[in-house]
């Protein structure tokens, strides 16, 4: 069975990164925001798993596997801070935060 | 690209079939919609307040963000045990994972004895 | 990838386990101290960075820098940086033991403790000669940061800045991991020297390499908060507690250039007709607008935070002349800057009034010099410094990046940075008129702590020193610097 060339991968890395850098610079929805980094995230990963394979290299299973555990870390703190957020100002738009300004 | 037509048409298959079930639905499915079936259920009182932002459990969130960080962390378990196998590397990469899980644990006792984990 | 493990892999990231233990160690005390005793929890820190500084001093010349199958190097370069990173994390702590009881914070021993923890993420970033563990370093720099600027979380303010610096810093991260991937595809490697010699080779796409570089810089200049990535640092720095964002300030912009500067040296180098052109860009628009956007401010957190999107751009430059005598230029103003600037936040940690938290007005400085003529003369020597005015270390640090630039024919753009230069003056020297020319308003109700007078002194003798005499300590750095 013939494989799938490795631009495929690198266009759906490309387009799913896209959406993500789209989605974080674009929704007003903090949670969205959040989500959109993760697919930012899995692009990168996506990126590297399929590097790896067509290299036949190690390393990008290795990269993408620290990618992971960061992207989840991240998203722990932010949620953290979301929650903090939510509760002092009952909002999870981006619009309303706006004490800090100039 | 021959050997992925038969998956192309699946996802074909998918999506007729999931559009299929809900226009079917909207097409032949009873509507009786009235002012009480559509407000949300609470013990049979008039709803009280903002429903969409509902009085979440904090503590649910605090296990849930614990889980997801613990969680991840067993992924570097899989490579190790994979690599365990071979005897050159085997003892040193044991104790490896013994302190990453001491560093692990430790983060662990912080969060108990901070009463992260206490369900009250 | 052969691994073979011998003791001198653990001698070699020695500093970097005595920190991950010791900040390990200090969650652990926390947990078993009463709440007035939190101090100690500091002082365990502070113990803990000198320890990691004598195992990094025992480190200095090593024969074989590669440690960790070439995942980390300990050569010159990074233990210069490694060294200013102790000397922000002690002074900070210093800094905080006395603000921190003051502002009576909740959960004080974990305040220091993720100070070390990210000290121990900026370790890996000065040694990671991978980009794996370069952008490793980079993260445990950020998520503790993260934590601390949203520390008082039951002000809106603390919020709303953490919230912004975590998703911009996210994206950021993002951005640098996808350039970092693609350069991985690019050359099948992330081993710096191993990029380095792929793209000498010359068998790579340009346009992907040029997209992967252009990601990265702007993944890097987001941490180092250059002039189109530089949202989050005013917010950030207003929003912090202000220890936090003295060692924000220094320590992560310090390790952000320690790694900008070896993967772009290192690894980029054979592209560096391609990266210069987006690096001098960068460096000037932060220039231009970190300095004059800076005179419009009221606050001086803020005022300090457009600053240092400034000074960013000015050491940028060290790296746009693409050369030894460049990097050893930035590693000195990254020193000269950490002085000054932590010297800086000492004394407006100083003017904070009771119960005052943030809102550190610049008009709070009028008249310091009428009853409090020390005070007022050493934040005269610490804004001279930033202003670039000499005798001061200021000076010199802008005037070695100058001259790395003048050496490699980039005129224009040293003449670029002086005009900065004299726009910068302007907002600082305007404080100084505020302390000197105006009647105070008020009475001063200044912070008496023997730690803020030990972090004000070691700044003040070290502004001046690297003044006066700077000659042995460049000679240091040069000797330090990455060489091509």
């Amino acid at each position: 069975m013939e494989s799938i060339p490795v631009t495929w991968f690198v266009a759906l890395s490309a387009i799913l990164f896209l959406i993500g850098a789209s989605g974080v610079l674009l929704r007003k929805n903090l949670v969205i925001m959040l989500m959109s980094l993760e697919l930012i995230f899995n692009a990168v990963n996506i990126n590297l798993v399929a590097f790896s394979y067509y290299l036949q290299d190690l390393t990008g299973q290795l990269f993408a596997i620290f990618s992971i555990t960061i992207a989840a870390c991240e998203v722990a703190v932010a949620l953290g801070i979301l929650i903090a957020l939510v509760r002092n100002r009952r909002t999870f738009s981006a619009d309303e935060i706006k004490t800090l300004n100039g | 690209m021959v050997p992925y037509f038969s998956i192309l048409i699946m996802m074909g298959f998918v999506g007729i079939l999931g559009t299929a079930a809900l226009v079917m639905n909207k097409i032949m499915g009873p509507k009786n919609f009235y002012k009480d079936k559509l407000s949300p259920w609470e013990c049979g009182m008039p709803p009280v307040g903002d429903a969409d932002r509902g009085h979440f459990k904090v503590h649910y969130f605090l296990i849930a963000i614990l889980f997801i960080v613990f969680d991840v962390e067993t992924l570097f378990l899989f490579p190790w045990a994979v690599l365990l196998a071979d005897k050159t590397i085997s003892l040193f990469i044991f104790f490896e994972m013994i302190i990453f899980l001491v560093i692990l644990a430790v983060g662990l006792a912080y969060a108990w004895k901070k009463g992260a984990l206490d369900w009250v | 990838m052969n691994f073979a493990f011998s003791i001198q892999d653990v001698l070699g990231v020695l500093p970097e386990i005595i920190i991950a233990l010791g900040a390990c160690a200090m969650l652990i005390l926390d947990l078993f101290l009463e709440r007035d005793k939190k101090e100690w929890v500091a002082y365990l820190g502070i113990f803990v960075v000198i320890l990691a500084a004598i195992a990094s001093w025992c480190l200095i010349n090593t024969a074989e820098p590669y440690v960790m199958g070439r995942m980390m190097v300990i050569d010159n370069y990074s233990l210069f940086f490694k060294f200013t990173f102790y000397l922000a994390t002690i002074l900070t702590l210093l800094l905080s033991i006395n603000y921190a009881k003051s502002a009576d914070l909740d959960y004080r021993g974990e305040f220091y403790t993720l100070m070390i923890f990210s000290l121990c993420g900026m370790l890996v970033m000065a040694s990671g000669s991978n980009l794996i563990t370069i952008y490793l370093g980079i993260e445990l720099m950020a998520l503790p940061i993260y934590v601390l600027v949203g520390f008082l979380k039951n002000d809106t303010r603390s919020n709303e800045g953490a919230m912004k610096y975590v998703i911009l810093g996210g994206f950021a991260s993002g951005l640098l991991l996808y350039g970092m991937s693609l350069i991985y595809g690019l050359t099948g490697t992330t081993d710096l020297a191993g990029i380095n010699a792929a793209l000498s080779a010359g068998t790579v796409s340009p346009v992907i390499l040029t997209l992967s570089i252009v990601l990265m810089a702007a993944g890097f200049c987001f941490k180092l908060a250059g002039f189109p990535f530089h949202m989050w640092a005013p917010d950030a720095y207003q929003a912090a507690p202000t220890p936090v964002t003295a060692f924000m300030a220094v320590a992560s912009k310090g390790a952000a250039f320690a790694a900008i500067v070896r993967v772009f040296l290192e690894a980029l180098y054979p592209a560096y007709a391609e990266w210069q052109m987006i690096l001098a860009v960068i460096a000037v628009l932060s220039m231009f607008y970190g300095n004059t956007v800076a005179i419009m401010q009221t606050n001086i957190k803020r005022m300090l935070a457009y600053s240092s999107i400034g000074h960013a751009g000015y050491a940028l430059l060290g790296l746009v002349a693409g050369t030894g005598e460049g990097s050893a230029a930035i590693m000195f103003y990254i020193l000269v800057y950490t002085l000054m600037n932590l010297g800086a936040f000492a004394v407006i940690i100083m003017m904070r009034k009771t119960g005052k938290v943030a809102g550190d007005s610049i008009y709070d400085y009028k008249g310091l010099a009428k009853n409090n003529k020390v005070v007022a003369l050493v934040m005269l020597i610490f804004l001279f410094s930033l202003a670039g005015i000499p005798p001061m270390a200021g000076f010199m640090g802008k005037l070695y990046i100058f001259m790395a630039l003048i050496n490699q024919g980039y005129i224009i753009l040293a003449v670029l940075g002086i005009l900065t230069t004299a726009i910068a003056a302007f907002f600082y020297i305007r404080i100084v008129l505020f302390m000197y020319m105006k009647e105070p308003e008020g009475e001063f109700d200044l912070v008496k702590s023997c730690a803020l007078y030990i972090v004000i002194a070691i700044s003040v003798i070290g502004v001046i020193l690297l003044g006066v005499v700077p000659g042995s300590l460049m000679e240091l750095a040069s000797k330090a610097a990455l060489l091509l």
